[in-house]
């Protein structure tokens, strides 16, 4: 199981620019406020898939679920 | 229904729709708390919309999923693109970007936070024949 620490750094590492605040209370649901330059001209939508491919083969298996609030920095 | 036919018609729908949400539920009857959220957004700033319950049949959902490569429900699309899913649209309704991508002018009495929506009513049960 990935602690919050762990998902913070591997979304810094995957995205250039990235800072993340991450929570949870389980170990398996998190919740992640991410900002980063990388997020300028997206929508939303692609922001969060910027994050959520980070975590395409945990998703639905050791990490039950990932709340996403993006920023652009 | 063939999988293929049933992806279609969800193509057809969100081409054919300018604001198209898919849903649990029907609007009158919400049967998920993000989906009866999502619901009640989009009518406190009065624009219309089309819905799909994407709860009769399994493959919808699998179908749309597979289409929008986004995991969850509801899922709301404008002119064709995927928008979001409920955290999404409260953030965006919430910073006014929602009534603006829309191309909506929120009424005077939309409340300035997301609305709660509708309890939920619960899913109807699903029996799936699995023997054919």
């Amino acid at each position: 199981m990935p602690s919050a620490d762990e998902v913070k750094t591997r979304i810094e590492a995957a995205i250039p620019g990235a800072e993340a605040a991450v929570d949870t209370a389980d170990e398996v649901h998190f919740s992640a406020t991410v900002r980063a330059s990388a997020f300028d001209g997206l929508s939303r939508v692609q922001q969060h898939r910027l994050v959520m491919d980070v975590f395409s083969d945990e998703l639905g298996g050791s990490i039950h679920a990932l709340a996403l609030k993006t920023e652009v920095s | 229904m063939s999988e293929n036919q049933i992806r279609d018609a969800i193509a057809e729908a969100i081409a054919d729709n300018d604001v198209i949400l898919f849903m649990k539920g029907s609007p009158a009857a919400p049967a998920c708390g993000f989906s009866a959220r999502t619901v009640a957004m989009l009518e406190a700033l009065e624009t219309p919309f089309a819905a799909v319950d994407i709860l009769p049949d399994p493959r919808i959902r699998q179908e749309l999923s597979a289409l929008s490569s986004w995991p969850t429900i509801p899922q709301l699309f404008h002119k064709g693109e995927l928008v979001g899913g409920c955290d999404i649209i409260t953030e965006m309704y919430e910073s006014g970007e929602l009534a603006e991508a829309l191309g909506v002018q929120p009424p005077d009495d939309a409340p300035a936070d997301a609305p709660a929506g509708a309890d939920p009513a619960p899913a109807p049960l699903g029996i799936e024949n699995r023997l054919n």
